[in-house]
């Protein structure tokens, strides 16, 4: 039964993706360039060598990290739209950290780094869990204004009191003590890929076979019985945007560990955004979620050879991507709107 | 002549076959029960005729002419109209407009007038009494009703279905209802009244079809049958009433309540005492602060005024789950909202309201093998069907789900049941299975609250009953005390002499 349901849900994201696919050769085809020659270069561009596997998985991993972060929070009926400000906190706590305690041995500073990047997050997802526990404010508005405040805050920061020498708005390098070490050379892929799948595992487990987690889904599937039940409803709403916001700020912490090594400002391409389409396109499971990041990275990978080898943009990429979060997003979200309005 | 005749009727929905070669025949100008069970195909087999789904394969002939219906433009074409359970009005609209809408008399342009006194006309012949220019949404759920019905009298309808109409009405809503349909049976209409209801059965119509599992089992005249006989046809096997033997009532007190206020509007506050090993009936027309009571009890209302006591501790202060550690079962009267998560595996919910039980947790980690040997036994015990115990609940049939709560909430050996509503939607046979689970707790020594709106429910099963009337005990009393008509009476407010049992 449940495999069954697994699949069928499985074919509506790949039906999605096909349509997705099919309507973007339609564009292909209108700006006059071969949408089978597009699509090859596409795929030969994000799988063609093993350094474009590497970089297409690495470019998924933060992705991957804040569709986990949407997924935990949706499964406690919270929608997490603030894991762009969330990345941005965690990213910019990180960075600080690991400047600021240079002196510490190596492990011992990327250990705390990453906590404190983590819990920034935290802090950052605690307060829409905290409004809609208190006062049932909507998450969704009050994570929305902390974007902003998250996101230009640390770009003040980086404009100002902790710029580097220099015209770009970043950070100095931090100690390469704490870089992730790269898994392949010349790639972009690093140890983020590791701490990824340690996560995904820890919440796929945390989810199905604890307590808490089976308390926090029950929550989210039906707050009115889990009351009944003796679990405490608002305790979850806050605990799940709390571990919501710390997956989330994990997508900042590796970007910069992994990649920049300095936190610069416009570091994300809206990570936190796309993370909301990878989770639902992943049904909000872990490994739904892994996979459908792993597409989205052969996306934003193959997109590059797309428009080197032909005429069509990156932003072709752009349009696909957003034709699959329109197609099974919009639907997905039309039902949480009305089970909540129900509930 | 016949009206209807449906042959060989076949609609299958992926593997289960709905529909499995029914010929169904209804007279002209007769009242005609299409009954059985929830999920008989009943239903099914009504849109069939009304043109919503299509047959896989099978004949339909209406007046005695082969009838072919797509859609429910078609039906309509031929007389048939259909008022389905739940309504199709648009709230904001008035009845007339209601009533008109998608067939407004005038050419290009709307003539209210000619509308109005054709639906007047209607209304006339066949005594409604409705104000044509009320908006729906003030209107009572008996009268939305009779809207529906006059928007297929208006559409020409001379053979109306009704898919199980009184669900949703009050026992004088029936009547009046019934009253109806005799009067459109009498100005020539002819009637199909789907129904998994006995008594109903018996006192309208003319003559019945039994359908089980998609099949025709019985067809007779309504005067040659009853209902003992009836009841057997639709579940397949003789049924009994379970009544109870009265018990003794004079256990220790299990749960008190002390001066409660059930609503604000309640001039007097609310005592009752539930002793172990008896069954206190509540009795009275829903609304009338059953769910209040309800919920005050188990935590999920607050008690502003008054006390509460499990075994003479005070919870009004106390969490569910504090409650549920005293020793509180709680079958609730809505199981989908507060008894189970639709979407989780029969295990899963097994573990509700347990969760943090050492039983089935430890260091955290959900203890899956303990837990499924418990849900397995108490499956087994209640006789639920089911496909495993990783099936999603929400596929069960209304009956299991509410087997598998019972015995949920049952394994834990409670002291005190919470019972409300409990075969609110089941049909015949689960309630059987319902009514004897709680006799047999009883016979346990388990302290007994009993929360229903079906008055024979109360009278059979319980030792006392209280009756609620506008959140306050309008009488209690030890049953057997006052017979079916004078609880009535108390139902809508007369007072009991004197306070008894």
């Amino acid at each position: 039964m449940k495999n069954k349901k697994m699949i069928q849900e499985l074919g509506k994201s790949l039906a999605a993706i096909g349509i997705a696919l099919l309507i973007g050769a339609l564009f292909i085809l209108l700006s006059g360039e071969s949408p089978a020659e597009a699509y090859g270069a596409l795929l030969k561009g994000a799988l063609g060598s093993p350094k474009s596997i590497a970089n297409t998985i690495s470019k998924s991993i933060p992705l991957a990290f804040t569709g986990l972060a949407v997924a935990l929070g949706s499964r406690c009926g919270m929608l997490n739209i603030g894991a762009e400000g969330q990345l941005h906190a965690g990213a910019m706590a990180a960075t600080l950290t690991a400047l600021q305690f240079s002196f510490l041995p190596g492990p011992l500073l990327m250990m705390v780094s990453i906590l404190a990047g983590i819990l920034a997050g935290m802090i950052v997802g605690s307060i829409p869990g905290f409004f809609r526990a208190k006062l049932n404010t909507s998450e969704v508005i009050v994570a929305i204004m902390l974007n902003y405040i998250c996101t230009l805050f640390t770009s003040w920061l980086v404009n100002g009191p902790v710029k580097a020498q220099g015209s770009t708005a970043q950070t100095h390098v931090i100690p390469d003590s704490v870089w992730f070490g790269r898994l392949m050379p010349q790639t972009q892929l690093t140890g983020s890929l590791f701490l990824l799948r340690i996560v995904a595992a820890a919440l796929y487990v945390f989810l199905w076979k604890t307590s808490v987690g089976y308390q926090l889904r029950a929550v989210g599937a039906n707050a009115s019985a889990a009351g009944t039940a003796g679990i405490k409803v608002s305790l979850f709403l806050v605990l799940s945007m709390v571990l919501s916001g710390g997956l989330a700020a994990l997508a900042g912490i590796t970007e910069v560990f992994g990649k920049y090594h300095r936190f610069i400002e416009g570091f994300s391409p809206s990570f936190g955004f796309t993370g909301i389409a990878v989770a639902i396109l992943g049904r909000n499971h872990p490994a739904g979620v892994l996979l459908t990041a792993l597409l989205f990275g052969m996306m934003d990978m193959g997109a590059l050879r797309m428009s080197r080898v032909t005429n069509v943009s990156t932003n072709m990429v752009t349009v696909v991507q957003s034709l699959v979060i329109l197609l099974v997003a919009a639907p997905e979200l039309i039902q949480w709107h009305n089970k909540r309005k129900r509930g | 002549m016949d009206a209807i005749k449906m042959q060989g009727i076949v609609k299958c929905f992926g593997p289960v076959r709905a529909n499995d070669g029914i010929d169904f025949t209804v007279e002209q100008q007769e009242i005609h029960c299409l009954l059985g069970e929830n999920g008989t195909g009943k239903s099914t087999l009504m849109n069939i005729l009304f043109g919503l789904y299509h047959p896989d394969e099978g004949e339909i002939f209406i007046h005695e002419k082969k009838a072919e219906i797509s859609n429910p433009n078609d039906a309509y074409a031929l007389g048939i109209g259909m008022v389905h359970q739940h309504f199709m009005l648009v709230n904001q609209l008035t009845v007339l407009e209601n009533i008109i809408i998608g067939k407004e008399q005038g050419g290009l342009f709307l003539d209210p007038k000619k509308c109005e006194e054709k639906v007047s006309e209607l209304i006339n012949r066949f005594g409604f009494q409705i104000d044509l220019h009320e908006k729906v949404v003030n209107l009572s759920v008996g009268m939305r009703q009779r809207v529906e019905i006059l928007k297929t009298l208006y559409r020409g309808a001379d053979i109306i279905i009704l898919d199980e109409p009184t669900a949703v009405l009050t026992p004088q809503e029936v009547e009046e209802l019934f009253k109806i349909l005799r009067q459109l049976k009498k100005d020539g209409k002819t009637i199909v009244f789907i129904t998994h209801k006995l008594n109903e059965t018996m006192s309208l119509s003319d003559r019945i079809t039994v359908i089980r599992k998609g099949k025709v089992v019985f067809r007779c005249k309504t005067a040659d049958t009853n209902e003992k006989e009836l009841a057997t046809q639709m579940v397949g096997r003789s049924v009994e009433t379970v009544v109870a033997k009265r018990g003794n009532t004079s256990g220790k007190a299990v749960l008190e309540l002390k001066a409660v206020r059930l609503q604000d509007k309640a001039q007097e506050t609310v005592s009752l005492t539930v002793h172990a090993g008896e069954i206190l009936g509540i009795a009275g027309v829903d609304g009338n602060g059953q769910q209040e009571l309800e919920a005050m009890i188990v935590g999920n209302q607050k008690v502003k005024e008054g006390s509460i006591l499990i075994y003479g501790t005070p919870v009004e202060k106390m969490s569910v789950k504090e409650r549920k550690k005293l020793g509180l079962g709680y079958i609730p009267s809505d199981r989908h909202k507060n008894a189970m998560v639709s979407s989780f595996s029969i295990a899963e919910n097994f573990l509700l309201g347990y969760q943090d039980n050492p039983e089935y947790c430890k260091r955290g980690f959900i203890r899956f093998d303990a837990l499924r040997k418990d849900a397995k036994e108490q499956v087994e015990r209640f006789e639920t069907r089911l496909a495993g115990l990783d099936q999603e609940i929400g596929q069960l049939s209304g009956g299991n789900q509410q087997k598998v709560i019972f015995g949920r909430e049952t394994s834990h050996d409670p002291g005190f049941m919470l019972v409300a509503q409990p075969v609110r939607g089941l049909d015949i046979g689960a309630i059987e299975k319902v009514h004897k689970t709680l006799l047999e707790l009883k016979e346990q020594g388990k302290a007994i609250l009993l929360i229903s709106a079906e008055l024979s429910e109360v009278m059979n099963l319980s030792d006392r009953i209280a009756v609620l009337y506008e959140g306050e005990v309008s009488a209690q009393f030890a049953n057997g005390e006052y017979t079916k008509e004078e609880i009535g009476l108390f139902m809508t407010g007369k007072r009991a002499g004197g306070a008894k049992g």
